[in-house]
């Protein structure tokens, strides 16, 4: 459903990610993990339209979206959360949510009684009323889901959600994040927190560079020495290739 | 009860206690100055609407203000049309000026400071533009005839020019009311709050920033209209002149920036302070200013959401 075609991108000397290509199938959750400064946000921005490719193709349900504005790309039914939260602070969650909603819904009265909804499927029902600013660190990673989600997307970005949250908020937002898969919304995740990208994806790239080095089934991966490179340093790889080279 | 409905209840009341204040202000100067309090109402209203729920504060409201005016009275004096006709241009033309000024800005992503000395130098460009052409009646400035009938906009007594501006000022009100009631309302006050979410929320920022622009050029020049037809004279300082583009924006800021009776507030606690200075100071010119200026510290170190943010704090103290 997704299809993303050596994108690279440029800012200044550096380049962010360089050549990349990736592919999503439609109603899976998909992982894209790498060290700090891969390029994962990067890559993000581009498939949602908020930074142009330098170079590449993207493609989501058979047509470019390369080129596109943010707006157009929501539209097109991409919805996207920022790792670095971006709430309306001066709006109650209420409000923050049917801002999202009201891309279906044209009257306030409907994007509310919508926003309502999405709350309660991400767990913010309690916290309709509250304004945005005085939200924690894992409720604003909340608000960020449930507003993307209020815009319907067919496909979900999600940038680090689970980031700055402890054991049982990562365990109730990976709850969510699978009845979202459930509901028929395709899902392209990156995350730090390992054990719930094992847990949560079907398919994972690994980004190290800005370029791809590895993808497949996480199983697969955890013993990829390129991965465990690119994660741990040169000489951890081989210490671990050494180990499971003795044990078998 | 939610705020909503309060506000839809109290729209029509806030309007009924306008439109009964005559009854209390006589027929002399009391009216007259309500009937300039609403002319600036209006003004700011409009520049709120822009200002306080979009976030794009303009320091050139003069430019809407004046192009209201100048259409108004250029088509009356040098075409011989009725200033009912004129309503209507002037209103358009406003309307069309903010678009104008509006696409040329936020095009290049024009914001913050860098937006705002955009609008003044417009302003002052119509302001220079206004004394160097020949129809507008050049730096002497243009007088409307006198010729008192309805029909002409020109009233027999001050309740009748009073109540032709409380009309004005309710359109502005109702339609501020309208915007807050609307998608497109939340969708400004979304550009206003965060750029990169609105627009990955699916909102064309450029079109909301250019609608806004639009319908508060068309109010302010709705106020310029009215000022046209009540003093029926116009100079390029009084329509374009600095002082309007700063009187448009102080009264939201001290009201309450994006609310809805803000502006209103605002511009009636400006007017009863600019006349206590007038009494004290025997009418020394420019005294006004400074105490405007006094106002505006004091609310931005202690009132950040102006009169209207004050109220509602010490009615949530007491509930
Ligand atoms: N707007 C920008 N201008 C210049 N450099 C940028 C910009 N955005 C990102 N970069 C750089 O591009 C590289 C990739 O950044 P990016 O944020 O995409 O990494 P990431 O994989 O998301 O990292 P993290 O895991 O820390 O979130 C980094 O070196 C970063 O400093
Ligand atoms: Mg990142």
């Amino acid at each position: 459903m997704l299809e993303v075609a050596n994108v690279s991108k440029r800012f200044g000397g550096l380049l962010a990610v360089d050549g990349a290509s990736l592919k999503v199938a439609e109603g899976s959750i998909a992982g894209l993990i790498g060290p700090n400064g891969a390029g994962k946000t990067t890559l993000f921005s581009m498939i949602a339209g908020a930074v142009p490719p330098t170079a590449g193709e993207i493609s989501f349900a058979g047509q470019r979206i390369d080129g596109l504005k943010s707006h157009e790309v929501c539209h097109r039914g991409i919805g996207r959360t920022f790792q670095i939260t971006q709430p309306f602070a001066g709006l109650s969650v209420r409000e923050n949510i049917a801002v999202g909603a009201h891309l279906h819904h044209r009257r306030r009265a409907d994007a509310l009684a919508a926003a309502a909804e999405v709350a309660k499927l991400v767990g913010m029902a309690g916290l309709l009323d509250r304004p945005a600013a005085s939200l924690t660190v894992a409720g604003r990673k909340r608000l960020e889901l449930a507003r993307a989600l209020a815009t319907r997307p067919r496909l979900l970005l999600l940038d680090e959600v689970m980031a700055g949250l402890n054991p049982t908020e990562i365990g109730e937002i990976i709850g969510v994040i699978r009845g979202i898969r459930d509901s028929g919304v395709t899902v392209l995740l990156t995350e730090h927190v390992m054990q719930a990208v094992m847990s949560l994806c079907e398919h994972i790239h690994v980004l190290n560079q800005g370029r791809v080095i590895a993808a497949g089934a996480p199983s697969l991966l955890v013993t990829d020495p390129k991965v465990v490179e690119a994660y741990l340093g040169r000489a951890a790889a081989g210490r671990i290739e050494a180990g499971s080279r003795h044990a078998s | 009860m939610n705020p909503d409905r309060i506000k839809l209840i109290a729209v029509p009341v806030v309007l009924a206690a306008l439109a009964a204040a005559p009854l209390a202000l006589g027929t002399g100067y009391w009216l007259g100055l309500a009937t300039t309090t609403l002319m600036f109402a209006c003004l700011a209203q409009a520049w709120n609407l822009l200002g306080g729920y979009g976030g794009q504060f303009s320091y050139g409201h003069a430019l809407f203000f004046g192009t209201g005016a100048y259409v108004t009275a250029v088509l009356q004096v040098r075409l011989g049309l009725d200033p009912w006709t004129g309503l209507i241009a002037g209103t358009i033309a406003g309307g069309a000026i903010g678009a104008f000024c509006g696409a040329l800005s936020f095009r290049y992503g024009l914001k913050g400071s860098y937006f705002a000395l955009v609008t003044l130098a417009f302003a002052e460009v119509f302001r220079i533009l206004a004394t160097s052409v020949p129809f507008t009646g050049g730096g002497a400035g243009i007088l409307i005839p006198l010729k008192v009938s309805p029909a002409n906009f020109q009233f027999a007594d001050k309740a009748g020019f009073y109540y032709a501006m409380l009309i004005l000022f309710a359109v502005s009100l109702i339609v501020t009311l309208a915007v807050e009631r609307s998608r497109f309302g939340a969708y400004l006050v979304a550009v206003r709050e965060n750029e990169a979410a609105a627009a990955a929320l699916g909102i064309d920022i450029f079109r909301v920033k250019l609608g806004a622009i639009t319908l508060s050029g068309a109010l302010a020049a709705l106020s310029g209209v009215f000022y046209a037809q009540f003093f029926l004279y116009l100079d390029p300082h009084i329509a374009y002149g600095s002082g309007v583009s700063v009187e448009a924006l102080l009264a939201p800021i001290i009201g309450g920036i994006g609310t809805l009776f803000g502006p209103l507030i605002g511009a009636i606690v400006m007017r009863a302070l600019g006349e206590v200075a007038n009494v004290w100071t025997d009418g020394a010119p420019g005294l006004n200013l400074a105490l405007f200026g006094l106002l505006l510290i004091i609310v931005l170190r202690f009132l950040p959401d102006g009169i209207v943010g004050l109220i509602g704090r010490l009615g949530r103290r007491h509930a």
